[in-house]
C-alpha cells in the first residue's frame, strides 16, 4: 500500500519536474529574446498570409468572378488588383516564413552550443570522485544522445508549437463568433481526443522509458564484447557472443517496436477523431438549422444558416489539424525532456571545492628577503595573506608533510588509518605495498584530487586546504601508470604541462626520457598527429613521452605510479639515467612494483591495509628483517 | 549498398509490404474523405437534406474507421517492420564481426564497429519506417491529385507542370548543396567526441597539469565549428519550406487568374468551362500536389543523412573474414609440435619492413619455450601466428605436423591456447569468466586450473568466492589477479600448446615462479611458449629465444645466451642492476 501511494506521488510529481525542466531550457533560449520576437512576429506573418489564402477563395468567387459573370464585357483590372494585392501578402508570408525558420536555426544552434559549452566547462570543474563513480559511457552519453534529441525539439517541435498555438487559438475564436453551441460540441470532442493522446503518450512513454534502457544495456554489451572480440575469438566464443546479442537484440526489440507503434498511431487516431467531429458537427449543425434551433454566437443572436455551418466545418478541421501536429510532436518532447533532465542534473552537480587562498608567485630572492615581481624568475614563492591584513611570502621548495591523515573513499570504509610521513626537499619516498594497500591513495590526497577527513597534509609548512588548487597541482608533477595522450601533435602533447614551452625544451625533456629515438622515426617527427589517445603507440612509448611531458612542466615534487611499468628493463635502464636528472633536486614520491626502482630511495615506506607498518632505507628495512625483507628475498607475495 | 542492407529485412519483409499496403489505402482514404466531406456540404448542407446528411454522415464514419483500421496498423506494422529490421541488421553486422580476423577489427577499429552497431542502426531504421509510412503517400497524392486536376481543366493544370519542374530542380539543388555539408557536420561530431572522450578518461592528467582552461578553449573551438556549419547546412535546409510556400502560393495566382477569365468566358458553364465549384476542387488539388512535393523532399532529405549510416553498415555487413575455414578442415590436432618454415608476415601488404622475416624455428611437443626481445621485436607477433590469428604471409606454419590453414579454426584454437597481452574479462562472476575456457567444467576442475594459476588463494579469500562479480573490463580486480585469472581460463582449454604473451608482468616474481613451476608438473606434455620481459621469468625454459626486429637473434638456454648473446647478456644485466632481487 505504501508502495502504491509512493507509485502516485511519483507520477504526480513528475509532470511538475517536467515543467522545471521545460522552464529551464527555455531560459537558455531566453538569451535570444529578441530574435525570439522577431520569430514569433514573422510566424504571426506567415500564419496570416496562410489565413488569408484559404479566405480569399471566398472573396475570389462572390466579390469578383461574380459580378464579373453579371457584366456583358467584363473588365479585369479590378481583379488584376486584387490579385496584385495577394500577391504582395503571399510574398510577405513567404519571406517571414524564410525568416522564422533561419532564425530558429540560430536559437536552436546557439542554446546548443551553449549548453555544451556549459557541460564541458562544468566537466572540468568536477571532482575526480564524479568520474570514479559515473561510467565512461554515462557522461559520454550527455553530449551525443540527449544533446541530440534536444535539438529535434528546439529547431522542429518549437516552431510547430508556435505555429499550432496560433492557429488554434485563432480557430477557436472564429468558431465562438460563429456559433457558441458547435463549439461546445468541439469541445466535447476535444477533451475526449485529449484523453486518448494521455493515454497513448503514457503508454509509449512508458516504452520508450524501457527502450532507452534496454538500448543502454545493449550498447553495454556491444562495447565490451567488440572491445574484447580478440579474446572471444581465442576462446572460440563467438556462439555464445552471438547468442549474448540475440537476447539484448530481442529485449531491445519488444519494448523499441511497442514504443514506435503506440507513437505511430497517435496521427491517424487524431485523424480519424478529427472526422467525427466534423460528422457529429454537421448532424447536429444540420439538424439546428432545420428544426430553426436558436443560435449564440459571438456575432450575436440568430438563426443558424446553412453558410455558416459550411465555414463553421471548415474551421473544425483547421482546429484540429494543429491540434494532431502537436500530439505527433509529444514523443520527440517528452525524449527531449528526459535528455534535458539528466543534462541538468549534470550541470547542477557540486564542482569541486576551492576555498584556497594561497598562491603561487614568481619572486626574487635579496638578502634572504622574497618579493613578488611580475618577470619568470626560476623562484617561486608562496602568497600568504593573514586574516590580520599582512602579506607573508614562502619560498617553494618541495617540503610535503602529512600528518595522522585517516581517509575513505566512502563514510564507512576507512582506507588510510593514521598516515603520517615527511618529505624534505629533495627527497626521494618509496611506497611499497600490495595492491590495495593505499600507494595510489595517498598521491591523490597530496595533489587534492580527494580531501582527507582527519589530520592535515603540509605543503612548505602551509596547510593544502589553504592553497589555491590550481597553483598546488601546478606545483606537483605526476607521471601516471595509464598513460593520457590528447588529440593533437607528439609536441603538442610534451608541451601540455607549460604551454609556452618552446620547441627546445620539448625536444630535450624528450631526449632527457629517451623518447627522442622513437619520436623521429614516426612519420612525421614531433609534427606526428596523436589520434585516439595516441593509440598508434605502444604501451611503453607513452609512459615515455608521459615522463618527457612531466619533465617540461618542471615541478618542484614529482608522483610518479608506476610510471616505469611498460617499459622493458634495457629501455628501462637507459631512461633510468634521464629518470635520476628529472629527480635531481625535486622531492619525488615513487610508486613502482620492480623493487629495483624503488632501491636507492631516501625512505621507503611499506605500506599494508592502510597502515605505514615499516619506514627506513633500504639498508636499514633490509636489517630489520621485516616485511620488506621478505619482500625482498622473496619469501613473501606483493600482490 | 542497398541490396546488402535488404539482405537483412527477412520476416519483416511481410510485414513491411503490409504496411506500404496499408499506408497506401491510408493515403486513398485521405483523397476520398475530403471528397464525401464536399458532397455533405453541397447535397446535404446546402439544400438542407436532413436525409443526405445522415447518409453521407454514415458514409463519412464509415471511411474514417477504414482509414483508422489502415492508419493503426500501418503504424503498428511499420513500428514492427522497422524495429526488426534494425534489429536483425545490429545481428548481421556483429555475427559477421564474430568471423572477423584480427586484421579485420584492425582495420575498423572496435570504436568505428560499436558506433555502426549502435548509432548508425538507429538511423537507417528510423529512415526505413519513414520510408514505408511516408514514401508512398506523395507520389500516390501527387499522381491522384494530378490526374484529377487536369480531368477537371486540362488547361490550368498545365500551371502545375510548369511550376513541377522548377520545384524539383530547387529542391534538388538544396538537397545537393546540403549534402556535403553534413557530411562534414558528422566529421566535426565525431572530432567533438573525441575531446570529450579524451577528457574524461584524462581528467586526472588535465587536473594535475592545469589545463581545464586550455581544454575548454580547444572545445569551444570544435564547438563553435560545429555551432557554424550546422547553422549553415540547416538553413541552406531551410529554404525549402518558403520555396514550397512560394511555388504554392504562385500556382495559386495563376490559377485564380486564369480561372476566373475561364470561369467568366463559360458563363459559369460546366459543359463549356470551368465553375466556381472546380475552381475550388482545383486550389485543393493545388495544395495537396504541394504537400505531397514537400513529403517528398523531406523523405529525400532524410534520406540523405541516412545514407551514409548505411553506407558505414554495408561495409561491415560486405567485409570478408581474411581468415576463413578450409572447405576439408582438419579436426584434430595431434600434438603440440610447432614449425615455422621461412616465416614472413607483414601487418599491411603496403608496410615497408616485414614484422616477422624468414623465421625457421621447431618446437618439439611438451617444450617450454622462452621468448625475450625488446619492444617492437615482435615476440607477440610471433605467438599470435600459432592460432592462426592472422595468416602468415610467407612461408608455412606446421602445428601437429599439419600447417595451420588447413585445421578447423575451432580445433586449432581449442589445441592452441594464447594469453593475450591485453587480457580482457567480462562482466560477470568469476565462474562464467572461467567458463569460456571451457563450457561444462566441473567445480572441481575450475578449482584445479585457478590452483595451477596461483588464482585459488585469493578468489577463496573473496566473500563470495568463485560467484563474485567481476565488474565490466574486471574493474575490480587488480591487475596481478586478472592476469592469474586469464591464465586459469586459458589452462581450462586443457590445450596442446599453452602461449602466455607477457601474462604474469603483474604478478610477483615469486608468484611467478609459482605457476611455472604448477605448469611444469601438472602439464608436462603441453608445449608452452612464454614471453617475457623478466628473464626470471623464462630462465628456466628448456630453450629461450632473443628476438630483434622481427627475427630470432639467437637461440639457446639460459647459461649458453649468457656467454653468445650479447643482447641477452644485457637485458639481464639490465635487471641484475643494483641487486639479485628479481630472483
Amino acid at each position: 500500500m505504501p508502495e502504491q501511494t509512493k507509485e502516485k506521488t511519483r507520477a504526480a510529481a513528475r509532470p511538475k519536474a517536467d515543467m522545471q525542466t521545460l522552464r529551464r531550457l527555455l531560459r537558455y533560449m531566453g538569451h535570444y529574446k529578441k530574435t525570439l520576437l522577431l520569430v514569433v512576429v514573422c510566424i504571426f506573418i506567415s500564419a496570416a498570409a496562410s489565413a488569408a489564402s484559404s479566405m480569399f477563395l471566398q472573396t475570389l468567387i462572390d466579390d469578383y468572378i461574380g459580378p464579373l459573370l453579371l457584366t456583358d464585357a467584363p473588365v479585369f483590372t479590378g481583379l488584376l488588383q486584387i490579385l496584385a494585392v495577394m500577391a504582395a501578402v503571399y510574398l510577405a508570408g513567404t519571406l517571414a516564413t524564410w525568416c522564422y525558420n533561419r532564425l530558429m536555426v540560430t536559437v536552436a544552434q546557439g542554446t546548443l552550443k551553449q549548453i555544451r559549452d556549459e557541460m564541458f566547462e562544468k566537466m572540468q570543474k568536477l571532482p575526480v570522485r564524479y568520474f570514479d563513480s559515473h561510467t565512461f559511457g554515462d557522461t559520454m552519453s550527455l553530449y551525443t544522445n540527449d544533446t541530440d534529441t534536444l535539438r529535434q525539439m528546439i529547431a522542429q517541435a518549437f516552431p510547430q508549437l508556435f505555429t499550432s498555438v496560433f492557429t488554434i487559438v485563432a480557430v477557436f475564436f472564429c468558431m465562438l463568433y460563429i456559433s457558441v453551441p458547435l463549439t461546445l460540441v468541439v469541445c466535447v470532442v476535444m477533451s475526449g481526443i485529449l484523453w486518448i493522446v494521455k493515454k497513448l503518450v503514457g503508454k509509449s512513454g512508458r516504452y520508450f522509458v524501457l527502450q532507452q534502457k534496454t538500448l543502454a544495456d545493449l550498447n553495454g554489451y556491444v562495447e565490451e564484447m567488440v572491445n574484447g572480440q580478440k579474446v572471444v575469438q581465442v576462446f572460440c566464443h563467438e556462439p555464445q557472443s552471438k547468442a549474448g546479442l540475440r537476447q539484448c537484440n530481442a529485449d531491445w526489440k519488444a519494448c523499441t517496436s511497442k514504443a514506435h507503434a503506440y507513437a505511430n498511431t497517435m496521427m491517424p487516431m487524431m485523424n480519424a477523431l478529427g472526422y467525427i467531429q466534423y460528422v457529429l458537427l454537421a448532424v447536429v449543425g444540420a439538424y439546428m438549422a432545420i428544426l430553426g434551433a436558436p443560435n449564440l454566437g459571438l456575432a450575436g443572436r440568430g438563426a443558424l444558416t446553412l453558410g455558416m455551418i459550411a465555414s463553421f466545418l471548415t474551421l473544425s478541421r483547421n482546429f484540429t489539424n494543429p491540434i494532431s501536429q502537436i500530439s505527433n510532436q509529444f514523443n520527440a518532447v517528452v525524449t527531449a525532456l528526459a535528455g534535458a533532465k539528466r543534462i541538468f542534473a549534470f550541470l547542477d552537480e557540486a564542482p569541486e571545492a576551492d576555498d584556497g587562498y594561497v598562491t603561487l608567485v614568481n619572486a626574487r630572492e635579496e638578502n634572504g628577503v622574497l618579493t613578488e615581481c611580475a618577470a619568470r624568475t626560476g623562484v617561486w614563492a608562496w602568497k600568504h595573506p593573514h586574516a590580520d591584513g599582512t602579506l607573508t611570502y614562502t619560498k617553494l621548495e618541495g617540503r610535503v608533510v602529512l600528518d595522522h591523515v585517516d581517509f575513505g573513499y566512502s563514510p564507512e570504509k576507512e582506507i588510510l588509518h593514521d598516515i603520517t610521513l615527511y618529505a624534505e626537499p629533495g627527497q626521494k619516498i618509496a611506497f611499497v605495498g600490495a595492491t590495495g594497500a593505499g600507494k595510489t591513495t595517498i598521491t591523490n590526497l597530496i595533489n587534492r584530487f580527494y580531501d582527507i577527513e582527519d589530520g592535515k597534509i603540509r605543503y612548505d609548512g602551509i596547510n593544502v586546504n589553504k592553497i589555491k588548487k590550481a597553483d598546488l597541482r601546478r606545483s606537483l608533477g605526476m607521471v601516471l601508470q595509464d598513460v593520457n595522450l590528447f588529440t593533437g601533435t607528439v609536441m603538442d602533447n610534451i608541451r601540455y604541462g607549460k604551454p609556452d614551452a618552446t620547441d627546445e625544451e620539448c625536444i630535450a625533456a624528450a631526449k632527457l626520457a629517451n623518447a627522442d629515438t622513437f619520436i623521429r622515426m614516426l612519420p612525421q617527427g614531433y609534427n606526428t598527429v596523436l589520434k585516439g589517445d595516441g593509440s598508434g603507440l605502444s604501451q611503453g612509448q607513452r609512459q615515455l613521452l608521459s615522463i618527457a611531458r612531466a619533465a617540461v612542466s618542471d615541478p618542484p615534487v614529482m608522483i610518479l605510479d608506476e610510471a616505469t611499468s611498460s617499459i622493458d628493463t634495457r629501455t628501462e635502464a637507459l631512461v633510468q639515467d634521464g629518470m635520476d636528472k628529472l629527480m635531481r633536486g625535486r622531492t619525488v614520491f615513487v610508486i613502482a612494483h620492480r623493487l629495483s626502482t624503488v632501491q636507492n630511495s631516501d625512505v621507503i615506506l611499506v605500506l599494508d591495509h592502510g597502515r605505514i607498518i615499516e619506514r627506513g632505507s633500504h639498508e636499514q628495512l633490509i636489517a630489520q628483517k621485516g616485511q620488506y625483507y621478505k619482500l625482498y628475498t622473496g619469501a613473501f607475495e606483493l600482490e | 549498398m542497398i541490396r546488402t542492407l535488404s539482405k537483412s529485412l527477412r520476416e519483416n519483409k511481410k510485414t513491411a509490404i503490409l504496411t506500404v499496403l496499408c499506408s497506401t489505402l491510408e493515403v486513398v482514404f485521405e483523397i476520398v474523405i475530403p471528397l464525401t466531406m464536399s458532397g455533405l456540404i453541397d447535397n446535404g448542407i446546402e439544400p438542407g437534406d436532413r436525409q443526405a446528411v445522415l447518409r453521407y454522415g454514415a458514409v463519412l464514419l464509415a471511411f474514417a474507421l477504414l482509414q483508422l483500421t489502415a492508419g493503426v496498423l500501418s503504424a503498428r506494422w511499420g513500428a514492427f517492420a522497422s524495429v526488426g529490421f534494425g534489429a536483425n541488421l545490429r545481428q548481421d553486422m556483429y555475427d559477421n564481426v564474430q568471423t572477423f580476423a584480427f586484421s579485420n577489427i584492425d582495420k575498423f577499429s572496435p570504436a568505428s564497429i560499436v558506433t555502426r552497431l549502435t548509432t548508425d542502426v538507429t538511423n537507417v531504421q528510423n529512415a526505413f519506417q519513414m520510408l514505408t509510412r511516408m514514401a508512398i503517400r506523395g507520389p500516390v497524392m501527387l499522381v491522384f491529385a494530378m490526374a484529377v486536376s487536369f480531368g477537371i481543366s486540362a488547361g490550368i493544370s498545365t500551371i502545375f507542370l510548369a511550376i513541377l519542374p522548377v520545384l524539383g530542380v530547387l529542391l534538388f539543388l538544396i538537397v545537393r548543396k546540403v549534402q556535403p555539408i553534413f557530411r562534414r557536420v558528422f566529421h566535426t561530431y565525431d572530432e567533438l567526441n573525441g575531446v570529450v572522450e579524451e577528457n574524461i578518461r584524462g581528467i586526472r592528467v588535465v587536473k594535475s597539469f592545469v589545463q581545464e582552461d586550455g581544454e575548454i578553449r580547444k572545445f569551444g573551438k570544435i564547438s563553435e565549428r560545429i555551432y557554424r556549419e550546422f547553422s549553415k547546412g540547416e538553413r541552406t535546409i531551410t529554404l525549402n519550406s518558403p520555396l514550397m510556400q512560394f511555388c504554392m502560393y504562385t500556382c495559386m495566382i495563376l490559377i485564380s487568374w486564369f480561372g476566373a477569365k475561364a470561369i467568366v468566358a463559360s458563363g459559369n458553364n460546366a459543359a463549356l468551362g470551368l465553375t466556381t465549384g472546380e475552381l475550388t476542387a482545383l486550389m485543393t488539388y493545388a495544395m495537396q500536389i504541394l504537400m505531397s512535393l514537400m513529403m517528398l523532399s523531406m523523405v529525400f532529405s532524410m534520406l540523405t543523412i541516412a545514407a551514409s549510416s548505411a553506407g558505414r553498415i554495408a561495409e561491415v555487413l560486405e567485409e570478408k573474414a581474411d581468415i576463413q575455414n578450409p572447405p576439408q578442415p582438419v579436426k584434430a590436432v595431434q600434438n603440440g609440435e610447432i614449425e615455422f618454415r621461412h616465416v614472413d608476415f607483414s601487418y599491411a601488404k603496403t608496410a615497408e619492413k616485414k614484422a616477422l622475416d624468414d623465421i625457421c624455428l621447431h618446437i618439439r611437443s611438451g617444450e617450454t619455450v622462452g621468448i625475450v626481445g625488446g619492444t617492437g621485436s615482435s615476440k607477440s607477433t610471433l605467438v599470435q601466428l600459432i592460432p592462426r590469428l592472422y595468416d602468415v604471409t610467407g612461408g608455412a606454419l606446421l602445428v601437429g605436423g599439419v600447417d595451420v590453414r588447413q585445421y578447423d579454426l575451432e580445433t586449432l584454437r581449442s589445441a592452441v591456447s594464447v594469453v593475450l597481452q591485453k587480457n580482457e574479462l567480462f562482466s560477470g562472476t568469476i565462474r562464467e569468466n572461467l567458463r569460456w575456457g571451457n563450457e561444462s567444467a566441473t567445480d572441481e576442475e575450475l578449482r584445479e586450473a585457478c590452483k595451477m594459476a596461483c588464482a585459488d588463494e585469493f578468489i577463496e579469500a573473496m566473500p563470495d568466492g568463485y560467484d563474485t562479480y567481476i565488474e565490466q573490463g574486471g574493474a575490480n580486480v587488480s591487475g596481478g589477479q586478472k592476469q592469474r585469472l586469464c591464465i586459469a581460463r586459458a589452462l581450462l582449454k586443457k590445450p596442446k600448446v599453452l602461449i602466455l604473451d607477457d601474462s604474469t608482468s603483474a604478478v610477483d616474481t615469486a608468484t611467478d615462479a609459482r605457476i611455472r613451476k604448477a605448469l611444469a608438473d601438472y602439464i608436462p606434455e603441453t608445449t608452452k611458449l612464454i614471453i617475457a620481459q623478466r628473464i626470471s621469468s623464462v630462465e628456466h625454459a628448456d630453450r629461450i629465444l632473443v628476438m630483434d626486429g622481427g627475427r630470432i637473434l639467437a637461440s639457446g638456454t639460459h647459461e649458453a645466451l649468457l656467454e653468445t648473446c650479447p643482447v641477452y647478456r644485457e637485458i639481464y644485466r639490465s635487471q641484475q642492476k643494483g641487486g639479485e632481487q628479481n630472483a
